[in-house]
């Protein structure tokens, strides 16, 4: 049992990044590029790892903190995380809010050290970032609620595990609102499309990335590692709601949760390909809209 | 008890002893170290009170009707003393060489005087067991205060804050009033809290209680005077006001709540309701100012919201039988009560020490302090953090057991219990949200980025530099420890669940108590990475190439301080989103033609409340009182006319037998 534990948070350290690329590939797919490689956010994170750094004459302290405890608190958050039925190493009633605080505590350093620049589109960004995810707030944590009362467990972990007993059969509407208000809120704390566009050109439009522009080397690679911890920490999340095979070995319900896990990224993958970016005045619609799913969803339990 | 009287005396000595010092300086050190000698009496009683030991209480015969003497200390008392003490004796410490420097030459002997009265009229309503003593001593608390808030007063603005101040407590304590006597049925009322007495007025008497308390306590609607009083007080003042005397008012509900018999379910309703619109209101309009202490009035509201959904959640277990969920909701809004003291007191040490250093409070004026300051911008970011509800600090830990109250509650059948518990985690994820949108705003505005205009800021005097750390340091340490914080207080819990102290051992000392040692070991391992990947990139980067150019601002060669976001652009996105709570006034002259000369836009948020109620209302009031001039001629032979009439009245009563 432990082992397995353990061995999850290895593979979320390991295999997170590569779901940048996954997603990736299958943009190009549907792009019908070939695309880039699929272990390249490896490649950028250890190339960026390896280089010297540039740093402005504005920032202070704050500035290389926040990267640090980006990764950090992604770390910790992974000891808490389970797999589908392979329970965390860490696992106490409440756990939710701990791991849901620990992605907070990372944004508003990331955020803090983007105002640690005194750039005006890093302030823009920043600020953009803190309204969005203050609105998602409130719908993850409904969402934990319903979670809680369909399993009547309070820790992650056994919530998490016991998903396949009781919510999929007799209370199907509310794990499918669940699992698209845990969808929502993922692609908006990932500054996904239709929330936010990895890949614009234009420093106006961005949310996530225009915050960390001004971030160069190790620290940059930091960003991008924190990040990629970010993103695996919720899409295991949904796939561990989503994906309901437990039976009864760890390692085989981790094995299906991790396989989840890719898919979920590989839809996120498609949404992004198929989807335009919300305008902005849009954005607070669709997440009280995940907010009312998801009270919906506590309605709807049992 | 002794002791405790002991150090109501000393502050009180010292007080009076400050009032006829010349010299500011001196006035401020004879009456801090009467504060600090306090604390250090009574910091030992508190402490084993709260542990659960009883101590022997005082009681004597009082000549006031109704009254009798009658002090006593239990574990409830014990935690507010112990934050009462400590934050006093801090704040005067602080505030010694904080008004040196921004009052200097001026005579300090009052205030000073009012600030120790402040304390021991604090220490008088927490270990008052008579309900005259408890509303003498209430008074004192409201006057001592507000001849503190209007230190400044040749400030109109700080006249007026005192007015609104002044009103509105005394509005609070004309319902607290009401409430004792109807709780008394006209005898004396004790307020041990062993005397159960259950009175068929006791909804009534939780209204008039909730109105009162909550007055002083800064619920939404009932908050109006707090962001006036705040700003305008001294910062040490704002800091005890904020930290410990809103608290006042959630002792008062805690006290009085036993005294009215098993709650109703609809009480924990109402409480959950006052808590959420607070805690959202309250942060809301926090968003929207750009006066740093003004922001921090208003986080005292969203606090007190969050400390309310505590009760809520607490009074709801109590009343549906659901002894967990009141224990976690009563203990998470206790902790919550020590821990909001704490942050709030530092964070406005900190405003008080920007104060000090550029002379405003404008966070739009504000930018770059943090490398002029950096022990102010280090411990200001602890407290911002803490107060946001992120761990591994303070703020967390209550949070999570307010959580946790919530998820014991949302297993439940009843949707009388689910409701509540449903919309509390709504509420506590939108106001932990957008608390640390607006702890980044006034952190990251104030601190980060490149100065607005040339500064000559810089740290503090050393106490004040102290005093800071300390409370930041009491915030990190209560974030790790918290399974050694909360068992502490279990037997305030208990005297408020009504069940022995030994039933709750095993809830709140041993399952919460390895919950949060979990969380305690998880942020210490949280520290030990952040540690070793900034010791690892020191590293690294030490052998690297490492070099230093402008801000990047997308290829714009000439960056200006001008340029950067302020606190108001920051906040622009949330308080457009919820401009229909807002109602911010935009005052714009837009830019005209191809070369525009000026262009100007200011925004104010003006209290809704107080706006949009309070003044129609007390204009209402005005117009109504102004019929009574028919009365009120200025002649004196009509008043003589009136006595005359009022005599024969009362003859012509007495003649006919009275009652």
């Amino acid at each position: 049992m432990v082992s397995a534990s353990i061995v999850g948070v290895l593979a979320g350290l390991i295999l997170a990044p590569l779901l940048g690329g996954i997603i990736n590939r299958v943009k190009a797919l549907f792009a019908g590029r070939s695309g880039q490689p699929l272990l390249q956010p490896y490649r950028d994170i250890a190339k960026l790892l390896r280089k010297g750094a540039v740093f402005s004459t504005t920032t202070g302290e704050m500035f290389g903190v926040g990267p640090a405890i980006g990764v950090a608190a992604g770390v910790v958050g992974l000891t808490l995380l389970p797999l589908g039925g392979s329970r965390a190493p860490v696992a106490f009633s409440g756990d939710f809010l701990l791991l849901l605080g620990l992605l907070a505590l990372a944004r508003f350093c990331i955020v803090l050290a983007a105002l640690d620049t005194g750039s005006a589109f890093e302030g823009m960004g920043a600020s953009r970032e803190v309204a969005f995810s203050a609105l998602a707030e409130p719908a993850m944590l409904l969402a934990v609620g319903a979670l809680v009362r369909a399993t009547d467990a309070q820790s992650l972990s056994a919530a998490v595990g016991a998903v396949w007993k009781q919510v999929w059969q007799p209370s199907m509407p509310a794990a499918v609102l669940v699992a698209a208000a845990l969808a929502v809120v993922l692609l908006c704390e990932n500054a996904r499309i239709p929330f936010d566009d990895p890949n614009t050109h234009l420093e106006l439009t961005m949310i996530h990335e225009v915050m960390v522009l001004d971030h160069s080397g190790p620290d940059f690679g930091l960003v991008l590692y924190g990040g990629a911890l970010k993103l695996w920490i919720f899409s295991a999340l949904l796939a561990g709601v989503l994906v309901p095979v437990r039976c009864g070995s760890p390692w085989l319900d981790a094995v299906a949760t991790v396989i989840g896990t890719f898919c979920v990224a590989a839809g996120g993958g498609a949404v992004e390909s198929t989807m335009a970016r919300l305008r902005l005045v849009r954005v607070p619609q669709l997440l009280v809209g995940a907010a009312v799913m998801a009270a919906l969803a506590v309605l709807l339990v049992r | 008890m002794t002791l405790v009287l002991l150090a109501i005396g000393v502050l009180v000595a010292t007080g009076v002893a400050a009032l006829p010092v010349r010299c500011g300086t001196r006035a401020g050190t004879v009456t801090a170290a009467g504060a600090v000698g306090a604390a250090t009496l009574v910091v030992g009683p508190a402490l084993r009170a709260m542990l659960g030991a009883s101590l022997p209480g005082i009681k004597r015969v009082w000549s006031v009707p109704l009254g009798t003497f009658s002090l006593g200390i239990d574990a409830l008392t014990g935690v507010f003393l112990l934050i009462i003490v400590t934050i006093g004796a801090l704040g005067a410490v602080y505030g010694v060489p904080y008004l040196t420097r921004t009052a200097p030459g001026r005579r300090l002997g009052v205030p000073w005087c009012m600030y120790n009265l402040l304390l021991a009229s604090m220490l008088v309503v927490v270990t008052a067991r008579d309900g005259v003593l408890f509303l003498v001593a209430w008074e004192v608390m409201s006057l001592a205060s507000f001849f503190l808030v209007t230190f400044d007063d040749r400030t109109e603005e700080v006249r007026e804050a005192g007015w609104t101040y002044l009103l509105a407590t005394h509005i609070g304590t004309a319902f607290l009033l009401a409430m004792f006597l109807l709780i008394a049925e006209g005898g004396p009322l004790s307020l041990e809290a062993q005397v159960v007495r259950p009175t068929p007025l006791a909804s009534v008497a939780f209204v008039l209680a909730l109105v009162g308390f909550g007055t002083k306590a800064g619920f939404w609607p009932l908050h109006v005077w707090l962001p006036q009083a705040h700003p305008a007080a001294p910062s040490h003042v704002s800091a005890v006001m904020s930290g410990v005397m809103l608290k006042m008012g959630v002792y008062g509900l805690l006290r009085v709540l036993p005294l009215l018999g098993p709650p109703a379910v609809w009480w924990g309703w109402v409480l959950v309701g006052v808590g959420a619109v607070s805690g959202v209101g309250g942060v809301l309009f926090a968003l929207a100012q750009h006066d740093l202490k003004r922001l921090l009035a208003y986080h005292s509201v969203e606090n007190l919201g969050l400390i309310a959904l505590g009760l809520g959640l607490g009074t709801l277990g109590l009343a549906s039988n659901l002894p967990v969920m009141a224990a976690l909701g009563f203990a998470g809004a206790l902790l919550h009560v020590v821990n909001h003291a704490i942050f709030k007191s530092l964070l406005f040490f900190g405003a008080g020490a920007v104060v000090a250093a550029t002379g405003t409070r404008d966070l739009d004026q504000l930018a770059g302090l943090g490398r002029r300051m950096p022990v102010t911008a280090r411990t200001f970011l602890v407290g911002s953090a803490a107060i946001s509800g992120l761990p591994p600090l303070n703020g967390f830990v209550s949070e999570l057991l307010i959580f946790l109250a919530a998820l014991a509650g949302i297993s439940e059948r009843t949707a009388g219990v689910v409701a509540p518990a449903a919309a509390v985690l709504a509420a506590l994820g939108l106001i932990g949200g957008l608390a640390a949108a607006c702890f980044a705003k006034a952190y990251g505005v104030s601190f980060l980025g490149e100065p607005r205009q040339p500064l000559a800021a810089h740290d503090p005097a050393p106490p004040m530099r102290r005093v800071m750390v300390l409370l930041a340091a009491l915030c990190a340490l209560i974030g790790l420890g918290g399974a050694w914080v909360v068992p502490g207080l279990t037997a305030a819990v208990a005297t408020l669940v009504r069940v022995p102290f030994l039933e709750l051992q095993p809830v709140l000392g041993g399952d919460v108590g390895r919950i949060l040692a979990a969380v305690g070991a998880l942020g210490a391992f949280f520290w030990v990475l952040v540690l070793v990947l900034l010791r690892l990139r020191k590293a690294v980067l030490g052998e690297r190439e490492v070099g230093a150019s402008p801000t990047w601002d997308c290829g714009y060669a000439a960056p200006s301080p001008r340029m950067q976001y302020t606190a108001s652009s920051f906040a622009q996105p949330l308080v457009e989103l919820f401009r229909g709570v807002l109602h911010t006034h935009h005052d714009v002259a837009p830019p005209h033609g191809i070369f525009p000369r000026t262009a100007r836009l200011a925004t104010e948020t003006p209290e809704v409340v107080e706006v949009g109620f309070l003044r129609p209302l007390f204009a209402a009031i005005a117009r109504l009182a102004q019929r009574l001039h028919v009365l009120q001629h200025g002649r004196v032979q009509l008043y003589v006319l009136y006595l005359a009439l009022a005599l024969l009245a009362l003859l012509v009563w007495q003649l006919g037998g009275g009652w």
